[in-house]
C-alpha cells in the first residue's frame, strides 16, 4: 500500500517547526507504524536527507518511549495500544497520515517527534515510592494483601509513563499518571505510612511542573495504552483532600508543652 | 595473556558467601559521600545497584540512553522471577534452585556464583514486596506462584504478564527517591563512549550527550556497567530497538576480558518473522508453556486449519520426546526441537512456525482462568497477528533473546580492571551455556540489590584519599579520541545506511552463529563479517550533524562495535569445539539430536583479550570446578 505522510519537523526546542510531506509506497499491512517510519528514514537517508527523529525502544508496548500523535490521537487509531503496536493495516491505501509530537508545555520538543518527559520523573521524585533501603526485609506473607486489593493496585501500576494522558487532555493535565502511582502505592499495606504525604506532594509537584487540572473530559482514559481508569483520579482527589484536612503536621523536633 | 583471579572464597559452598560478607572491607558512613560511583544503565541491575549504593550514602552518577530511567528493557520481561521460598510445599530449597540453574546452564557456569544466586534469591522477593511491587496474590492474600521451564517445582513469582515492568518500577522508584534525596544524579539521554583507566584502575567514563552531541567526562572511584546483553548483534531479536554492546565493548577495548561471547539464548516462543522490514521480534512469555501445548501436524504440508486436524494426526513433539518435562523443557531444548520439526518440513503451513495451543487448558480450566493468567499476552498476540489465541492456537518460532556471555567478572563482580564492575546481563554471570526462565530478573536484582552493594566496598576502602578529577590529562586525551572517532563516522559519505549494514550482519549471524553452528559455517561467517566491516568503513553514509540529536550516528557507532563482537562470537563458537546448552555444534550431537559436551577440553570459561585494531583476540581460560554438583549428562526425558 501507499501512504502520504505529513511529519512534524522541528530542529530543536527553540526552533519553529512545520509539517513535511512525504510519500511512501511499498508499505506492508503487517508493518508496525514505527517500522513504517524506519522505512521512511531509510528512504530519506538514501536521498541525502536528514531522517526523522522519534523515540522508541522496546517496540512491544511496555517501555512507554514511543510518543507520537497520529491523526490527532496520541498513539494513533488503536484501542489500548502504543504507537509501536499500531500496524499499518489500521490505515487504507492512499491515506494521508499526520504525525506530530505530544504537545504540552511540560513536555518540550527535543527534535521532530521527540519530547522531553523528565517532568514525570520529577513527579515520582516528589513521593512516588515507598521509602526503603536494600537489605533484609520482613517475610511478605506476614502482611496479607487480599486478592482484590492486589489486583486493583496492579491495575493502577500498569501505567507505562508514556504521557499519552497529558497529550490527550485539553488541559494537558497529568492527573491520570499521578493518580495511577498514588493509587498503586496507596492501596497496598506497605504504602500506608507515607500515603497522605505522598498524595499531597505529588499533586503539588504536578502543578509546579506546569501540568493542568482535571475537568473530567476523560480523554486520558481513552488514550491510555494500558486502560488505566479515571476512577483512580477520584481516588487521588479523595486522598489529597483527606491529606489536606487531616494529615498530622510534620513533626520537627520534640513536642513542646503548651 | 590476561591474569584472571576469580577470588572465590575458601570453604564449603554453603559458607562461602556468608564468610566473604564477614570479611569484605567496609567504608564508613561518613566517608561514603566522598566517593563517586558511575552506574551505566538503569535496567533492573543498574537501577537496583544505583539505588542501593546511593542509599548507603555514596555519590552515584547514573547514565541511561533513554529519556527516563524507567524505560530500560528489563521492563519487557513478562513471566516472572524465581525464588526457592517453597510456598507450594513441593520440596523446593536453595540446593534445588542451585541444581536446576547449574544443570540448566549445562555445567558451564561458575558453581560458587550460582550457589550464591540461589541463596540470596528469597531475599529479593522480600525486598521487592517491601517496595510495593504488586505481586500476584492468592485469595487468602498470600503470594502466588507458577511454574517455568526446566524445573519440577513452582517457584516463580509474578505480576500478571508484566513482572519485569513491576520489578523495574520498584527499582526505578527507589532510585528516584535517592535522586530526590540528592545522593544520586541522573544523566538521561547519554551514551558511554569510553572508560578511563589511570594507573591500572578504572577512574571514570567519557560519554556523549545524545541531545547536544557534547562529549563529557565523569571522574569516579568505581564504574559499574549494567548495560544488558548484545542480542541485537543479530539485528532481529527480542531486545529493545536501542540495546547495544557499546559500553561493554569499549571497556573490552580498554582491557576488560570478554567471556563466552558465543553463548546466546534463542527463546523458543516468539511471534514468527513476517517480513524483512522487521527489526524487532516479540516474545511470548515462557509461562505460556504452563498451559499451552506445542504441536505440529504429523503430515508435512498439511493445509487444514488447526481445529480440523484430529488429535492422532498431531505431533506433540515435546511431550513425546521429553515425557517428564513435556512442554516445560528448558529453552535451548524447546528451541532446537522447533527447528528440527521445521527442518523435517512439519512447520505449520510449510513455514518455519509451530503451534502453541491453549484449547485443552481453556476447556479444562475455563476461559476466565486462562484470561487472568495470560490475558495481556493474548491481547498482544492478537494485535500483532489478528488471531485470537482464545480461538486458534498461537503460531510461534524461536528468536534471539538473551546473552549468557559478557564481560568477565570475579566473585566480587569486578572485571579484570580494578574498579570496573559488570552486573546483570552485561557480565558472563551465572547462567553457563543456557539460562532458565525467570532467572534473569533474579540475577539482575541479586547483583544490584544484594551482591554489588556489599562487594564494591572491597575495592573502595583504600582509595578515597587519592581522588582523581576530570582535570587529569587522561580525560582530555580520551575525550579527544572519542571526538575523532565520531568525526570519522560523520565523514562517511558512502551509500548504505547503518541500518542496512546491520540488517545484513544479522542475517549472517542468524544463519551461521544461531541455533546450529558448524566449523565451516562459522569460518564463512567470519569472512562475511570482514567484508561488512569493510562496507561499514567505505560504503556507509551517516547523515546529519554530530552536534544535535542524530539517531543514525548513534546507530553507526553501535554498529562498529557489533561488527567486532560478531567476529569474536564466531571465533569463540568455532574454538569451542563441543556442544553445550544453547551452543550447538552440529559436529557434536547424539543420534537423536541432543548436545554432546566435552568437559575435559571445554569445562572452562573462554575469556578473550583485545589485542588492538586488526590483531586477533587472545584467549585465556578460567577452569570451572564441579564439586557441589558433579558433572552429568543433562536429560529432561
Amino acid at each position: 500500500m501507499r501512504v502520504i505522510l505529513h511529519v512534524w519537523r522541528q530542529d530543536g526546542p527553540e526552533a519553529s517547526g512545520g509539517f513535511e510531506r512525504h510519500e511512501l509506497s511499498a508499505v506492508e499491512p503487517d508493518m508496525s507504524f514505527l517500522e513504517m517510519l524506519d522505512t521512511l528514514n531509510e528512504q530519506l537517508i538514501s536521498n541525502g536527507h536528514d531522517p526523522v527523529t522519534f523515540d522508541s525502544d522496546c517496540r512491544e508496548g511496555i517501555c512507554g518511549a514511543c510518543s507520537c500523535v497520529i491523526n490527532g490521537r496520541p498513539h494513533g487509531p488503536g484501542h489500548k495500544s502504543t504507537t509501536c503496536q499500531i500496524r499499518m493495516r489500521a490505515f487504507c491505501d492512499g491515506d494521508e497520515i499526520w504525525i506530530e509530537p505530544f504537545r504540552s508545555g511540560a513536555f518540550p520538543v527535543v527534535k521532530d517527534l521527540m519530547v522531553d518527559r523528565t517532568a514525570f520523573d520529577r513527579i515520582i521524585e516528589a513521593g512516588g515510592y515507598i521509602s526503603t533501603h536494600s537489605g533484609p526485609k520482613p517475610e511478605p506473607n506476614a502482611s496479607l494483601v487480599p486478592h482484590s486489593i492486589a489486583e486493583e493496585a496492579m491495575d493502577a501500576a500498569e501505567c507505562i509513563g508514556c504521557g499519552a494522558c497529558v497529550a490527550a487532555c485539553p488541559n494537558a493535565a497529568a492527573m491520570l499518571f499521578t493518580a495511577a502511582k498514588v493509587s498503586h502505592l496507596g492501596l497496598l499495606p506497605q504504602g500506608q505510612p507515607e500515603r497522605w504525604k505522598r498524595a499531597r506532594s505529588m499533586v503539588e509537584k504536578m502543578d509546579e511542573e506546569g501540568f493542568g487540572a482535571c475537568t473530567n473530559f476523560a480523554e486520558c482514559q481513552d488514550a491510555c495504552p494500558k486502560g488505566v481508569s479515571i476512577r483512580f483520579i477520584g481516588r487521588m482527589n479523595r486522598d489529597y483532600m483527606k491529606a489536606a484536612l487531616c494529615e498530622p503536621e510534620t513533626r520537627q523536633g520534640p513536642l513542646k508543652a503548651h | 595473556m590476561l591474569e584472571l583471579d576469580a577470588s572465590i572464597p575458601e570453604g564449603d559452598i554453603r559458607e562461602k558467601w556468608r564468610n566473604h560478607l564477614e570479611h569484605v572491607k567496609l567504608v564508613g558512613p561518613r566517608n561514603r559521600p566522598k566517593y563517586d560511583i558511575v552506574v551505566v544503565g538503569t535496567g533492573l541491575a543498574g537501577a537496583a545497584a544505583a539505588s542501593s549504593l546511593a542509599a548507603q550514602g555514596y555519590r552515584v552518577h547514573v547514565m541511561c540512553f533513554q529519556d527516563s530511567s524507567r524505560r530500560a528493557h528489563s521492563i519487557a520481561a513478562q513471566g516472572g522471577i524465581n525464588a526457592p521460598k517453597n510456598y507450594r510445599n513441593d520440596g523446593d530449597g536453595v540446593y534445588r534452585l542451585f541444581y536446576d540453574t547449574q544443570k540448566g546452564g549445562d555445567f558451564r557456569a561458575r558453581e560458587a556464583n550460582v550457589w550464591r544466586l540461589a541463596e540470596v534469591a528469597t531475599g529479593i522477593i522480600d525486598q521487592c514486596a517491601a517496595q510495593g511491587v504488586p505481586f500476584a496474590r492468592e485469595y487468602g492474600g498470600q503470594l502466588a506462584n507458577r511454574s517455568f521451564g526446566g524445573v519440577l517445582v513452582e517457584r516463580t513469582f509474578y505480576c500478571r504478564g508484566q513482572t519485569g515492568q513491576q520489578l523495574m518500577l520498584g527499582a526505578y522508584q527507589a532510585l528516584h527517591q535517592q535522586v530526590a534525596a540528592g545522593n544520586a544524579v541522573m544523566y538521561p539521554r547519554t551514551e558511554l563512549q569510553d572508560v578511563v583507566n589511570i594507573d591500572g584502575r578504572c577512574r571514570g567514563v567519557v560519554y556523549r550527550c545524545l541531545q547536544t552531541g557534547e562529549i563529557r567526562s565523569i571522574a569516579a572511584d568505581a564504574v559499574v556497567l549494567a548495560t544488558g546483553g548484545y542480542g541485537n548483534v543479530f539485528f532481529q531479536s527480542t531486545n529493545a530497538f536501542n540495546c547495544n554492546v557499546t559500553a561493554a565493548w569499549r571497556a573490552h577495548k580498554r582491557g576488560a576480558g570478554f567471556a563466552n561471547p558465543c553463548y546466546v539464548q534463542i527463546h523458543p516462543t516468539c511471534i514468527p518473522v513476517s517480513g524483512d522490514f522487521q527489526c524487532k521480534l516479540t516474545l511470548m512469555s515462557e509461562s505460556l508453556r504452563n498451559d499451552g501445548r506445542v504441536w505440529v501436524p504429523k503430515k508435512p504440508g498439511d493445509t487444514r486449519r488447526p481445529e480440523q486436524i484430529p488429535e492422532d494426526e498431531r505431533y506433540y513433539y515435546l511431550e513425546e520426546r521429553y515425557p517428564s518435562f513435556g512442554n516445560l523443557v528448558p529453552r535451548d531444548v524447546a528451541a532446537r526441537n522447533a527447528k528440527y520439526v521445521c527442518d523435517e518440513g512439519l512447520g505449520v503451513d510449510g513455514k518455519r512456525q509451530v503451534y502453541l495451543d491453549f484449547a485443552d487448558a481453556i476447556r479444562d480450566r475455563g476461559e476466565n482462568v486462562i484470561g487472568e493468567r495470560y490475558g495481556n499476552l493474548f491481547d498482544m498476540y492478537e494485535e500483532i497477528t489478528t488471531d485470537s489465541p482464545y480461538k486458534v492456537p498461537m503460531r510461534i518460532f524461536p528468536a534471539v533473546h538473551y546473552c549468557m556471555g559478557g564481560l568477565w567478572v570475579d566473585y566480587n563482580l569486578m572485571t579484570n580492571i580494578p574498579g570496573l564492575y559488570a552486573i546483570g546481563e552485561a557480565n558472563f554471570s551465572d547462567h553457563g551455556a543456557n539460562r532458565l526462565g525467570a532467572s534473569s530478573l533474579m540475577q539482575c536484582l541479586a547483583d544490584g540489590y544484594m551482591i554489588l552493594p556489599q562487594t564494591i566496598n572491597d575495592s573502595l576502602h583504600d582509595i578515597y584519599m587519592d581522588k582523581v578529577t576530570t582535570d587529569h590529562p587522561a580525560f582530555a586525551a580520551h575525550e579527544q579520541s572519542v571526538r575523532d572517532h565520531i568525526a570519522g563516522l560523520m565523514a562517511r559519505r558512502g551509500s548504505r545506511s547503518p541500518m542496512a549494514i546491520h540488517k545484513e550482519l544479522g542475517e549472517v549471524m542468524w544463519h551461521h552463529c544461531g541455533m546450529a553452528r558448524t566449523a565451516e559455517g562459522l569460518t564463512e561467517a567470519m569472512g562475511k563479517i570482514d567484508s561488512l566491516k569493510h562496507a561499514c568503513e567505505h560504503d556507509m553514509v551517516v547523515p546529519g550533524r554530530a552536534d544535535t540529536t542524530n539517531q543514525a550516528l548513534e546507530r553507526a557507532g553501535r554498529l562498529g562495535d557489533f561488527l567486532d563482537l560478531a567476529h569474536l562470537m564466531c571465533r569463540d563458537a568455532l574454538e569451542r569445539d563441543e556442544s553445550c546448552g544453547c551452543h550447538f555444534r552440529e559436529e557434536h550431537q547424539t543420534d537423536d539430536g541432543e548436545v554432546v559436551r566435552n568437559d575435559e577440553a571445554f569445562g572452562n570459561v573462554a575469556v578473550w583479550e583485545w589485542k588492538g585494531e586488526g590483531s586477533p583476540h587472545e584467549k585465556t581460560t578460567e577452569a570451572l570446578s564441579f564439586d557441589a554438583l558433579p558433572l552429568m549428562t543433562r536429560s529432561y526425558k
